[in-house]
């Protein structure tokens, strides 16, 4: 990796600073992410989600089909506690495509959460003993999300494919195709959010046990279960500043024709996502250095 | 010769005891020195590394001032006691944690084998893992693919291929993960004890993998290890870490013998020993006094090689009578201080009473040394327990050159270790 860090080394009297392939200091430049590093390191990042995908199904029978289980079970249990027991409103939607929509989306943005952070926690082993840009990692976990998002968004495509074609009861438009969009923020947000916390718990781990129900809370803090209409208007403009809210109804909206979506929403989610994504990485930049001292 | 790494006065300081309450204190403090622009209030402080002292300040100094420069191609072994700092030292230039103050520079790349094998995933096969290995030490796809046959050839271990790693014994890993390291091909190659597992077959394939990589192809190799032997027959320069600094830096047949003397307590033959503290065993009977007799039975300091050694001991016995009392001498490689050869007494049945002091003699028959200064060490047995052992030697016994052969010339050094008596035989081979 000749491009190792360059970080303005102080220019000794007889040696030029640019003659060094690495210089290593006490305190790296705040902004100084390192993206060719990172694009050196591509094959790792790839070892990384082959790994992550690889590992779940191995020895089973059933495979991949594992990754569609969790959310096939989850809209059950839906579907009977809020759609059946509770009778909360699906905005006329099939539950079973309002619920799953809302499941895989969530579970995706959950999932980059969660998993980035516990990046230095669940690494220390590996990071105390090679050095590798630590970003690669969750960057690999957002990857290999991403895949598993895929599988599990080939079921709902294939059911909403199936509703679209015996009913009129979905109406999906042009928002549908926004969805490129939405992944990235969401990656983004899960990614940036994760990060910065695996970094504040190198020292204080009493953030771990935050965590853990805060995923839980803020799901109920975004249109999953119910829709945007049933709410008042007060929450309703509580609800606005929470951005994956205007993702998740974003999504609905393109694919079942129910929902708000709005670019206003989404302008919002993107500089909220380009904010704490960028916020994360300066923090995880200057934890990534001495961590191994605290964690 | 270009500098391959330069070291400048760089420092590592550590938070003793637990990160948890006062932390945030810290933290506080040295944010609000910052905000005022003055220095970092806790990085004057912290003491010394020195492991057996009581702490008495909150943080310390794991190397302090370290300046090394070293050039391309070099093999340098660093050596040093444990928490001496070498682990520090290889931590900071292989990036796993930042320095508290001084500077890196390095030229080319650096790969860094702290353990083998690292990232290994049991789940995954011998193939994925190479791949997995690789990635992660650096090394890109394209290149794993090329040297992938010579890999498994070099842990042999083309039979288990495709099977997942989990299966493998833990010294087939060891292989694995070092057959991938082995073909990296970075500029500055950092190995840190990795070959104290794995047999001895594939201990001596590792180094002599090393040695070939340092001699052919010019590479930078920094090897941290407590076996003197093999830091000597790798290395041309030895650097010794004591208490967080630099304690020699020199061609490695003086480094090592200097780190061998440091931390011997100085082991001059006929010093009281019962002050010696460095001991265990009960006590019953210890050993107070050595001291090396020649052939004559007169205290000598040097014997020549070939003629008769006698190693002698003064006890003194603690309590009201003791009976089988088993006295064993261990004399040591000068070097490494691994034991050359262990001598019993073996005795049964001989009884002294208490509150007394008698001399234990040892005969050795042709002192098979080549000429050297052999660390003795020695040990007491009543019946089946421990009485008394000093840990480390506690004397010396000094070979001089000597006809051992009968050949009419002295014997010098360059013999090998131990000298043997043989005889020989010609006869006519009828056909």
């Amino acid at each position: 990796m000749p491009t190792a860090e360059r970080s303005a080394p102080p220019v000794q009297p007889e040696e030029s600073a640019g003659d060094w392939d690495l210089v290593i200091e006490p305190r790296r430049h705040l902004l100084d992410v390192n993206i060719r590093e990172i694009w050196n390191y591509r094959d790792l990042l790839l070892m990384f989600v082959k790994r992550d995908i690889i590992t779940v199904y191995k020895q089973t029978i059933l495979g991949p089909i594992w990754f569609v289980v969790q959310p096939i079970m989850t809209t059950i249990v839906y579907l009977f506690v809020f759609g059946r027991v509770a009778k909360v409103s699906t905005d006329g939607m099939p539950q079973i495509l309002f619920y799953m929509s809302g499941i895989i989306m969530w579970n995706y943005f959950a999932d980059c959460f969660n998993k980035t952070s516990g990046t230095f926690r669940s690494n220390a082993e590996i990071f105390g003993k090679v050095y590798f840009p630590r970003l690669i990692v969750p960057l690999s976990q957002v990857i290999s999300g991403i895949i598993k998002f895929f599988i599990q968004a080939g079921l709902f495509i294939t059911i909403w494919l199936w509703f679209v074609a015996t009913t009129d009861a979905v109406r999906p438009n042009y928002w549908a195709y926004s969805t490129i969009w939405l992944l990235p923020l969401m990656a983004g947000m899960g990614l940036g959010f994760g990060i910065l916390f695996s970094s504040l718990t190198t020292k204080y781990r009493d953030l771990t046990f935050l965590i853990q129900f805060g995923v839980q809370l803020a799901m109920y803090a975004t249109p999953i279960i119910y829709p945007m209409s049933i709410l008042s208007d007060t929450a309703r403009s509580i609800l606005w500043w929470n951005p994956i809210a205007h993702i998740i109804e974003a999504f609905k909206y393109g694919f079942l024709g129910s929902g708000e979506a709005s670019v206003a929403g989404l302008l919002y989610a993107t500089a909220f996502t380009v904010l704490s994504l960028s916020f994360g990485i300066v923090v995880f930049n200057r934890t990534e250095q001495t961590f191994m001292d605290t964690v | 010769m270009t500098t391959a790494i330069s070291i400048d006065d760089l420092s590592k300081q550590y938070r003793l005891g637990q990160v948890g309450t006062g932390t945030i204190s810290h933290d506080l403090n040295r944010w609000w020195a910052k905000l005022r622009g003055k220095e970092d209030p806790y990085s004057t402080v912290g003491q010394t590394n020195k492991r057996d002292q009581a702490a008495d300040g909150e943080y310390v100094w794991a190397l302090k001032d370290i300046n090394l420069t070293i050039e391309k191609g070099e093999v340098v072994g660093i050596i040093g006691a444990n928490g001496a700092g070498k682990s520090t030292l290889l931590k900071l230039i292989s990036r796993i944690t930042a320095p508290t103050t001084g500077t890196i520079k390095a030229r080319g790349r650096i790969a860094c084998l702290l353990e083998v094998g690292t990232g290994m995933h049991p789940e995954l096969t011998a193939r994925e893992n190479i791949y997995m290995n690789g990635a992660i030490l650096g090394m890109r796809r394209h290149e794993i693919t090329r040297k992938l046959d010579d890999i498994i050839d070099f842990a042999g271990c083309r039979m288990f291929i495709d099977t997942p790693v989990k299966r493998f014994s833990s010294g087939m890993r060891v292989r694995l993960g070092f057959a991938v390291a082995a073909f990296l091909e970075p500029e500055i190659l950092i190995v840190d004890e990795v070959l104290a597992v794995g047999d001895a077959d594939f201990q001596q394939k590792a180094i002599g993998k090393m040695k070939e990589v340092s001699r052919s192809e010019g590479r930078t190799i920094l090897f941290v290890s407590h076996n003197l032997g093999s830091v000597k027959t790798l290395c041309q320069r030895g650097i010794v870490l004591a208490e967080g600094g630099v304690a020699a830096d020199e061609p490695v047949e003086d480094a090592v013998a200097k780190y061998v003397r440091h931390t011997q307590p100085s082991a001059t033959t006929g010093q009281n020993l019962l002050d010696r503290t460095d001991r265990s065993g009960d006590g019953q009977v210890k050993i107070a006094e050595f001291w090396i007799e020649n052939q004559h039975g007169e205290r000598d300091t040097a014997i020549p090689v070939g003629s008769d050694a006698i190693l002698a001991v003064r006890l003194v016995v603690n309590s009201d009578s003791v009976s089988n009392v088993d006295v064993g001498f261990s004399i040591h490689d000068p070097q490494d201080l691994s034991p050359l050869t262990i001598l019993y007494s073996g005795r049964q049945n001989q009884f002294f009473s208490g509150d007394t002091e008698f001399n234990v003699r040892c005969r050795l028959a042709d002192l098979p040394f080549p000429p050297g200064k052999y660390p003795v060490g020695a040990r007491v047995v009543v019946g089946h327990s421990e009485s008394d052992w000093i840990k480390s030697p506690i004397g010396e016994l000094t070979s001089a050159s000597g006809d051992f052969f009968g050949f009419g010339r002295p014997i010098n050094s360059g013999t090998g270790k131990v000298l043997l008596k043989s005889t020989w035989s010609e006869e006519k081979q009828i056909c």
